[in-house]
């Protein structure tokens, strides 16, 4: 994967084609910043999702982390998520789904700065389980939620 | 018209930030209902916030995040009119980016 | 027995009416009425949300979404687009009442000189021909961004679709009024069906929307279309869904429909566009 196109100078704005930004893209290091990892979300399984974008795939369940997803999915290509944690210490979040062919659907790096709180809108291919994974202090934990991904009738 | 729409909210130190992006978000497993063919992988993969030239949150995107996608997430140190920055980039290359004054 | 029966049934056919034309305003009244009654908890102004006045679980996905619709692109677009001089210099404020602000709640309306029913695209496309443009698609992309600035400038307006004292105008609407109680397609089913008689109930994993207060948030952001559309986009999808031939989008068939369809909401607010399944 180029890493070139992923990495920009810290004031540079792109608008529309970003040929000249490429041209001058120079990495500055002081950013918190997550290289796209394209192997992540290109993997197959939980497991693997959740190993290639937290390092580790051992997690432990929580329940100081809330996951909000409806139980019943208005529409699996829009459905609302939101994860929050008291927890401190909160370095980064990802959203998982299990029954999608790619599970992994985003991940956050937090800078100390940020409340352990995001949320999002995603898509779900069928019925599965939703799974934020929350890293805090180098450990990884987690809560899931089962969202049901209906056939609609009305041209859905 | 910038591609970002972004609401940021200051209250009792912690700023809540919303941003919704103009983006097909395709995943690139969708196939054109015309000629059968897979459209090609179009979506965001990196969204990145600032403030006073600090990233505060790096997001890391797949397909599988609905198209015109919303994000929301919240931090502290920030006071109202401090400006936030919301960069995207793709895996077309193209991206954009913009400011608004926090409420 | 049997000649008693008969003849007692053939007096109460000839007490009847032969044509039972009702009013528009009566048509309306019981319309309510009817909806008052299937659905006793919904008050009168919250139809105009459809499904989400009648399911918490799916209002309360919408609610989350509604927080920064994806609609909101869809009118900054539509404002630029609005906003932007034809070629010609003028912009789409001269061809409207009020410069085009705030006046959703008065489509569509029987035009007494032309004969037709106009809708607010129709409006729109006529404002670019006039001014020597190409009209735009019917169904979604640009017409759809202007309709849903149009209709985000006059929410809370409350509409008032006028039926002229005029043969025209009611024929229009009664043909309106004819294509949403006529079965048709290979499932032979009526728009009555679903959103009036059957509103509420599932079809499958959807729940029926009542038709009453249906196109208050017209243009709408579907998210199955990914974008937003036009009635009469929808008006062609829902035909298509039952198996029959969807008619043009802004043929006199739609426009009729659309005239009865809207006239049904009267006394209802404007809260376009809307963001929907």
């Amino acid at each position: 994967m180029n890493l070139i196109r992923r990495k920009f100078l810290k004031t540079a704005t792109y608008l529309g084609a970003t040929a000249s930004a490429i041209g001058a893209g120079v990495l500055v290091p002081q950013r918190v910043l997550g290289a796209y990892d394209a192997a992540a979300f290109a993997a197959k399984d939980v497991n693997s999702a959740i190993s290639a974008t937290m390092g580790t795939d051992q997690h432990t369940a929580s329940d100081t982390i809330k996951l909000k997803a409806p139980d019943i999915a208005e529409n699996g290509a829009v459905v609302p998520v939101t994860v929050s944690s008291s927890m401190s210490n909160v370095e980064a979040i990802s959203i998982i789904v299990s029954a999608n062919a790619s599970p992994l659907t985003s991940s956050y790096q937090l800078s100390p700065a940020c409340e352990a709180f995001v949320s999002t809108r995603i898509k779900m291919g069928k019925t599965g389980d939703v799974i934020a994974v929350v890293k805090a202090d180098g450990k990884l934990y987690s809560a899931t939620k089962e969202v049901k991904v209906t056939i609609g009738g009305c041209g859905g | 018209m910038a591609s970002i729409k972004i609401r940021a909210k200051a209250k009792d130190g912690v700023t809540t930030v919303k941003t919704l992006m103009s983006h097909p978000m395709e995943t690139g497993l969708r196939k054109d209902s015309k000629t059968g063919e897979k459209i090609p992988a179009n979506h965001i993969t990196e969204v990145t916030a600032e403030h006073n030239g600090n990233v505060v949150m790096t997001a890391n995107w797949g397909g599988a995040i609905s198209k015109n996608p919303y994000l929301s997430f919240k931090f502290k140190g920030a006071a109202a009119g401090d400006k936030i920055k919301i960069t995207w980039v793709d895996n077309m290359g193209k991206g954009d980016s913009a400011e608004a004054a926090i409420k | 027995m049997k000649k008693l029966l008969t003849s007692v049934s053939i007096a109460l056919l000839l007490a009847l009416p032969l044509t039972a034309t009702a009013t528009p305003q009566q048509d309306l009244e019981a319309f309510r009425d009817f909806f008052e009654k299937r659905f006793p908890g919904t008050p009168f102004d919250d139809y105009i949300n459809g499904v989400y006045s009648i399911d918490p679980a799916s209002r309360e996905q919408w609610e989350e979404i509604e927080e920064f619709p994806p609609y909101e692109l869809s009118i900054s677009r539509g404002q630029e687009l609005f906003n932007k001089p034809f070629a010609n210099g003028k912009t789409y404020a001269s061809c409207f009442a009020s410069g085009g602000i705030g006046i959703r709640q008065n489509y569509p309306y029987f035009d007494t000189t032309r004969g037709e029913v106009v809708t607010l695209e129709l409006s729109i496309n006529e404002c670019r021909e006039a001014n020597g443009e190409k009209p735009l698609k019917w169904g979604k992309g640009p017409i759809a961004d202007i309709s849903a600035y149009m209709a985000y400038t006059s929410r809370g307006n409350v509409f008032d679709v006028k039926i002229p004292d005029d043969p025209r105008a009611i024929a229009a609407y009664e043909r309106g009024k004819k294509h949403f109680y006529q079965k048709r397609g290979q499932l032979n089913m009526a728009c009555a069906d679903c959103h009036k008689f059957y509103s509420g109930n599932m079809v499958r994993a959807d729940l029926l929307s009542p038709a009453l207060g249906h196109l208050s948030h017209f243009p709408v952001y579907r998210s199955k279309w990914g974008g937003m559309g036009t009635t009469h986009r929808r008006y062609g999808g829902c035909n298509k869904q039952v198996r029959a031939k969807a008619y043009p989008a802004q043929s006199e068939e739609y426009r009729a429909l659309e005239y009865f369809h809207t006239y049904m909401s009267n006394g209802l607010a404007v809260n376009g566009p809307g963001a929907r399944k």
